[in-house]
């Protein structure tokens, strides 16, 4: 029999098969008959096309089809905006899946071209004449503003794709504050890059209508509400099937055109299509992160309270509206601005900008990355401002534990946390005093090492739906599952979450062993399908586990309830007589005389003599809509050093309290938050998309791009607290973006902390060492006073 | 037509042989021709090593090797490591979340741990280099190629994973 397995390193049961090479990822389906669509993309960011000649193409070897934009236009819809904020004025601007008149970025695409194979398709992209009419491009949001700029959009004028604004009034805390603290910063554009790239496999059925779409998503039910519309296929009959997705990171939540466009082939033609993107494509193609100028004024006293916080910022969207793009620099980002500070009164402002670049989307954290580092910056500046010390002025105005449940000045109620005794783990670990002492005299030496302070919150496990409608994302935030115990006792879970990385299928057999009493190896978790699952809405957000795990407590619940009916029945006992542990049933007080849950299920399914009103079959389902969302907290520390003649720094310790609530699988956990280090490391340190002044990507390789590397890091060292979220079955807050949230401020208040003996306050992110070194130079002549 | 070229090589202990385009790279033969989807392409400037596997016992870049280059080679990839202690200690330490460049960390890791044992942790993840992982940090790569040098010198045989591990 099983023992308790909730909170246990438990290895993941989807290992397996990955690291026997046997997963099997939308690229790995092969069908017979199978073509391969290649897409040709403009290499102009800004034109409009005069003509397209295909008819070299239509000739080359292997070649079955091309389409162009003309040819598709009024035969499918166009690529959809799924995110509407209310008060937004928001320009719905037309994105149709080819360009048929107009090109707005590097990498729009022009045509498609479906043949035997994939060399054939990609070589036939090459006969494809087009004359392109070039014109202005721009790719900077506030250039974009600017009155001579480049209209991208007829229907978007002065490129103001949203205008929004939310909070309290704070001119009157401005009026009256002893101290004002101004900041510009700039959060770079960032590409997602998941390993595995985007991909799609679409095989039509003629005879009976239908559409099966193996598609690289983190959501597959919503793809099926928007393919459905766009190609026209009644949801009945279109089946989307993301069961190996590797990795998302918010790059995959989005609706494309290209694997719409593979299905439109698919069914066109009568022949199964794959299409997979090249890494370089990923870099054009794939929704980018980030992307903001963000103008902080920070209100506060001189011993340290912070009065009032006012935020105008300037999102680029890039040339269309992605999916999720609206939300992303409006609800995720301009509610929770304050951060994890009680701050009575807070504005934010928000400009999206449409600019001749790849349309921008959510990327890891999504809104709260770009709002944590701006609160925590300029919690480090009013610091140097007021002479203090950044933790003390931390430890001002973090929200106390007797605050929760706290209102925000923006509204959001903070479900529970203390975020003092986070930081004070952190600060113990660290041994802060010890490491100030070393920092002086190293400075003696010439050399400088820096720490930096993050103390994060943020929200995830959005919810309830009503929450979603009045903040205007157009779907539910529920998630489904279903849980089945066969009539041998084994289990199959279905759940409407879609993970693809995050270890669902071990976490969410956890949850079920522990409640049904089975054996890990006895449950198995489906998702990924929508032949299987009836409906979910996918994982991103932090939600998963959060959302979708709640659905799961329930409808275990529920099959607890009902097999505990079954049970008093076989024991002949009153039901509210019987107690369930680890999968027996037992007479309250008897444990000698019990059945078993296998023994239930077994009668279960007989139905030989079952209760009076309880029908045959133990399975249950439960839609969970959460009550509010989840507000995961922290601390991170970032230790660095910075080599004054080469501007290189070094990640020397990285410290990360969290807290999640209670932990499912530690090992789990912890995977989340390194992973989450990195990429947030990574945005502070190494990366960033560059635009040259025509538009084109000049980061559009993995030679260009810097991603992170093992060597950059030094071990990680971890530790939590834990505080449950009462917005939940299970109290779990989230974790799978906390890591990126909390590490790039920290990491960038570290090198600022270093550099202040050279006067240097701030710097653009990504840290380079021409950067950094650049910056040493030209400050005070490149010496310490 | 294109013209086709001859192979002939051993894979996973394998004689497979076959004709391909001369411009057919390792990786797409491998995938595509043999259907030995394990092996992953992540990019297309041979950067990223998700596509890694041994050839004559040396790992190399699947997307960098032209078929033909291959021809008489002894090529292992994922699906021949089926069992090896590298795969338990990735399963154990955490060593992956999406699972897509984990076919070629686990070949790279097979060539530290039986090529390069002694090497410290810095050195491991330098040894990394030629890898990307979005999801891990590295973190849990680098202490699964340590565990399983810590294997191998145990001498542990190469059985079923450990449920539940205290790492």
């Amino acid at each position: 029999m099983s023992g308790k397995v909730m909170g246990t390193r438990v290895v993941r049961k989807e290992d397996a098969r990955l690291t026997t090479g046997r997963g099997r990822y939308t690229e790995d389906v092969q069908l017979p008959g199978m073509l391969y669509a290649a897409m040709l993309r403009s290499p102009h960011a800004h034109a409009v096309i005069e003509h397209v000649d295909v008819s070299e193409a239509e000739r080359m070897p292997g070649v079955v089809k091309v389409y162009t934009g003309r040819d598709l236009k009024g035969r499918m819809g166009p690529i959809p905006t799924a995110w509407i904020p209310p008060n937004s004025d928001l320009k719905m601007v037309e994105h149709p899946a080819l360009a048929h008149q107009h090109v707005r970025y590097v990498g729009d695409g022009v045509a498609m071209v479906v043949a035997s194979s994939r060399s054939e398709a990609e070589d036939a992209l090459e006969a494809i004449r087009v004359d392109y009419r070039p014109l202005p491009a721009v790719h900077s949001p506030l250039a974009a503003l600017e009155k001579d700029a480049p209209q991208i959009h007829e229907d978007a004028p002065d490129n103001v794709a949203l205008h929004w604004t939310v909070g309290t009034p704070v001119e009157e805390a401005f009026r009256k504050a002893e101290v004002v603290v101004k900041r510009r910063f700039r959060q770079q554009r960032l590409i997602p890059n998941p390993m595995e790239p985007r991909s799609a496999v679409a095989q039509y059925n003629a005879s009976t209508g239908e559409m099966t779409l193996w598609a690289t998503t983190q959501n597959p039910h919503i793809h099926r509400v928007l393919v459905s519309g766009i190609l026209g296929i009644p949801e009945h009959k279109l089946r989307i099937v993301a069961t190996d997705v590797g990795g998302g990171f918010g790059a995959k939540i989005a609706c494309y055109a290209d694997e719409i466009l593979a299905a439109y082939a698919a069914r066109d033609l009568e022949r199964p299509v794959k299409w997979t993107e090249s890494r370089s494509e990923h870099f054009l193609t794939t929704t980018h992160g980030r992307d903001h100028v963000d103008e902080v004024e920070l209100a506060g006293t001189r011993d340290g309270r912070v009065t009032a916080l006012r935020v105008k910022s300037y999102a680029n969207l890039g040339a269309y509206l992605s999916t999720a793009a609206p939300g992303v620099p409006t609800i995720l980002f301009g509610l929770i601005v304050n951060g994890a500070y009680d701050i009575p009164y807070a504005s934010t402002e928000v400009i999206g900008v449409f600019t001749n670049t790849t349309p921008v989307d959510a990327y890891r954290g999504a809104g709260r990355p770009e709002a944590t580092y701006l609160i925590e910056r300029i919690m480090d500046a009013y610091a140097q401002e007021i002479h203090m010390d950044p933790v003390q002025v931390r430890q001002k105005n973090l929200i106390k534990k007797d605050q929760f449940p706290y209102t925000n000045p923006f509204g959001l109620t903070y479900d529970s946390g203390d975020y003092h005794q986070a930081l004070d783990r952190a600060l113990a670990k660290l041994d802060y005093p010890a490491l100030r002492r070393e920092q002086e005299a190293l400075r003696r030496q010439n050399k400088y090492i820096g720490i930096g302070f993050s103390t994060y919150v943020e929200m995830c496990g959005l919810g309830p739906s009503e929450v979603a409608g009045a903040v205007g994302f157009q779907g539910g935030l529920w998630e489904s599952a279903l849980v089945r115990v066969h009539p041998g006792g084994k289990v199959t879970v279905f759940t409407g979450a879609s993970p693809h990385g995050q270890g669902e299928e071990t976490t969410f057999a956890q949850i079920v062993a522990d409640r049904l009493g089975l054996p890990m190896e006895d449950i198995e978790v489906v998702h990924g399908d929508t032949d299987r699952i009836a409906m979910g809405w996918g994982t991103y957000g932090s939600r998963t586990t959060a959302v979708g795990g709640g659905a799961l407590a329930r409808a275990t619940d529920r099959v607890i309830a009902k097999a505990k009916t079954i049970a008093a029945h076989m024991l002949e006992v009153p039901e509210g007589a019987v107690e369930v542990e680890q999968g027996r049933f037992h007479p309250e007080g008897q444990t000698d005389r019990s059945v078993t849950i296998q023994e239930v299920t077994l009668q279960a399914y007989l139905a030989w003599n079952l209760p009076p009103e309880v029908e045959p079959g133990l399975e249950a389902s439960a839609f969970y809509d959460p009550t509010n969302f989840t507000y995961p907290f922290g601390a991170h520390v970032a230790v660095v050093s910075v080599d004054p003649e080469t501007g290189e720094v070094r990640l020397l310790r990285y410290i990360a309290v969290d807290d999640c609530g209670p932990v499912i699988n530690p090992m789990i956990v912890e995977g989340q938050i390194h992973g989450g280090i990195a990429q947030g490391v990574g945005q502070a340190l190494y990366e960033g998309a560059i635009y040259d002044e025509d538009g084109q990507l000049v980061t559009g390789s993995f030679l260009d791009y810097a991603m992170p590397k093992a060597r950059f890091f030094p071990r990680l060292e971890l530790d939590h607290t834990v505080t449950p979220s009462p917005h939940n079955p299970l109290g779990v807050k989230g974790v799978g973006e906390t890591g990126t949230i909390a590490s790039t401020p920290a990491v960038v208040n570290a090198v600022i902390d270093a550099l202040a003996p050279f006067g240097i306050t701030d710097l653009e992110m990504p840290l380079t060492p021409p950067r950094v070194w650049e910056a040493i130079t030209q400050s005070k002549g490149g010496r310490v006073s | 037509m294109t013209e086709r070229l001859s192979i002939r090589m051993m894979v996973n202990g394998q004689t497979v042989a076959g004709q391909v385009e001369p411009r057919t790279l390792l990786a797409y033969y491998l995938r595509d021709d043999l259907g030995l989807t394990g092996t992953h392409i992540g990019c297309d400037t041979s950067q990223c090593g998700a596509c890694t596997v041994l050839m004559d016992g040396a790992p190399v870049k699947s997307c960098t090797v032209l078929a033909v280059q291959a021809d008489q080679c002894h090529i292992t990839t994922v699906e021949g490591l089926a069992s090896d202690r590298v795969q338990r200690a990735f399963q154990e330490a955490h060593g992956l979340q999406c699972g897509f460049c984990t076919p070629g960390a686990l070949m790279l890791s097979k060539w530290i741990v039986e090529q390069r044992p002694s090497s410290s942790e810095t050195e491991i993840r330098d040894l990394l280099d030629g890898l990307i992982c979005r999801c891990t940090g590295y973190e849990n790569i680098v202490k699964a190629v340590q565990r399983a040098v810590r294997m191998a010198e145990e001498d542990a045989p190469e059985t079923a994973v450990g449920r539940e591990v205290s790492s």
